[in-house]
């Protein structure tokens, strides 16, 4: 099924109302005090993990048990999902990581099939 | 008083310095309008996200969720969750730019993405004598060929998505590009120890509701981050 007729288009729209809002007032925040009062550095030190520790967890799965192979791991996906983090790493470039990640997909599903 | 040939200059440095990252909006917006499509959502709905919400990681969270049928409220959290660090952002250009009229603070808050503030955040360190108004200039210039070029891409994907066929592997895509934006952002020790509590923990409570797990996985791994950044400050003293 998919997204869309789970959900329905009124809860998809507050889905996206509430994300944009939500969005808005991180972004709004401290700008909106008018830098009054600088954030405490404990503060700062989490908010700087926060992208790292959410996406990685999200992916994990999405790599080890992909939807298109039933949930079962593939090898040219893992192969794929090794290359883009190592590409990413070496050249601290996304668009060179998404790009090698995509050449080492094609390639592996070519050769593993 | 600034005058206007100071604050042109600003722009144009702005829109330069900000220029390189089309190359990063124009595939990841591309790609989010392939995703959002092939989830399901209409044209409206991917375009909705986009100029709503303008932050790729968090879209690209969201859809991937609802492609799991996780609860409304458990996307709307964990996608906010990433977008958590744009609190930090906005803490770190409130010296520069809170002096501005709420409206304008309105604008740099709705048009703040990773590449408009990193650069304005570079160019204030470097400069930060520059007056109120050519540091605003610089960061309308530095979102001009990035914030725009976002919704384009969104709509050529959207448009383009339905059209690719299944041997593209495009359900990669989500993936590939989360992968992609993780491995630069593995700069120091403390953020790889983040990362890696993240996807064990992830595994872990995979048996979880969906959608829970990724946000109990997410506040052990920033804990676990903040902790070890802590640590190897101690250790170095």
């Amino acid at each position: 099924m998919m997204s869309a007729d789970f959900y329905g288009r009124a809860e998809i729209w507050i889905i996206i109302l509430a994300l944009g809002v939500g969005t808005f007032f991180l972004r709004y925040s401290f700008l909106g005090l008018a830098g009054r009062r600088p954030l405490p550095e404990w503060a700062l030190r989490y908010l700087r993990y926060t992208a790292v520790a959410v996406l990685p967890g999200l992916v994990a799965p999405l790599v080890l048990w992909p939807q298109a192979t039933g949930g079962a791991p593939d090898p040219a996906r893992l192969i794929a999902a090794a290359v883009t983090v190592l590409a990413g790493l070496a050249t601290r470039n996304t668009l060179a990581a998404i790009l090698g990640g995509f050449v080492s997909l094609y390639l592996a599903l070519w050769l593993v099939g | 008083m600034t005058d206007r040939p100071s604050l042109s200059a600003a722009y144009w440095r702005g829109l330069r310095n900000g220029l390189p990252f089309m190359l990063v909006i124009v595939p990841f917006g591309t790609l989010f309008g392939v995703a959002a499509t092939e989830a399901g959502l209409n044209l409206v709905e991917v375009m909705g996200f986009s100029v709503l919400v303008i932050a790729g990681a968090s879209q690209f969270t969201a859809v991937q969720l609802m492609n799991d049928h996780t609860p409304a409220l458990l996307v709307i959290l964990t996608a906010l969750a990433v977008n958590l660090r744009m609190a930090m952002y906005s803490a770190s250009l409130a010296p520069h730019l809170g002096a501005a009229p709420r409206w304008q603070k309105a604008l740099v808050a709705y048009f703040m993405i990773d590449q408009s503030f990193a650069v304005a955040a570079q160019d204030y360190e470097r400069a930060p004598q520059q007056s109120l108004a050519e540091k605003l200039a610089y960061y309308a210039g530095a979102c001009t060929p990035n914030c725009p070029t976002w919704y384009v891409a969104t709509l050529a994907g959207a448009l383009l998505g339905a059209a690719i066929p299944p041997e593209f592997a495009l359900d990669f895509a989500v993936p590939v590009t989360f992968l992609a934006m993780i491995a630069p952002m593995l700069r120091s020790l403390p953020h790889l120890v983040a990362a890696t509590v993240s996807v064990v923990a992830a595994l872990v409570f995979s048996f979880l509701p969906s959608g829970l797990g990724v946000l109990v996985a997410a506040v052990l791994a920033m804990v676990a981050g903040a902790r070890a950044e802590t640590f190897l400050a101690r250790r170095a003293a």
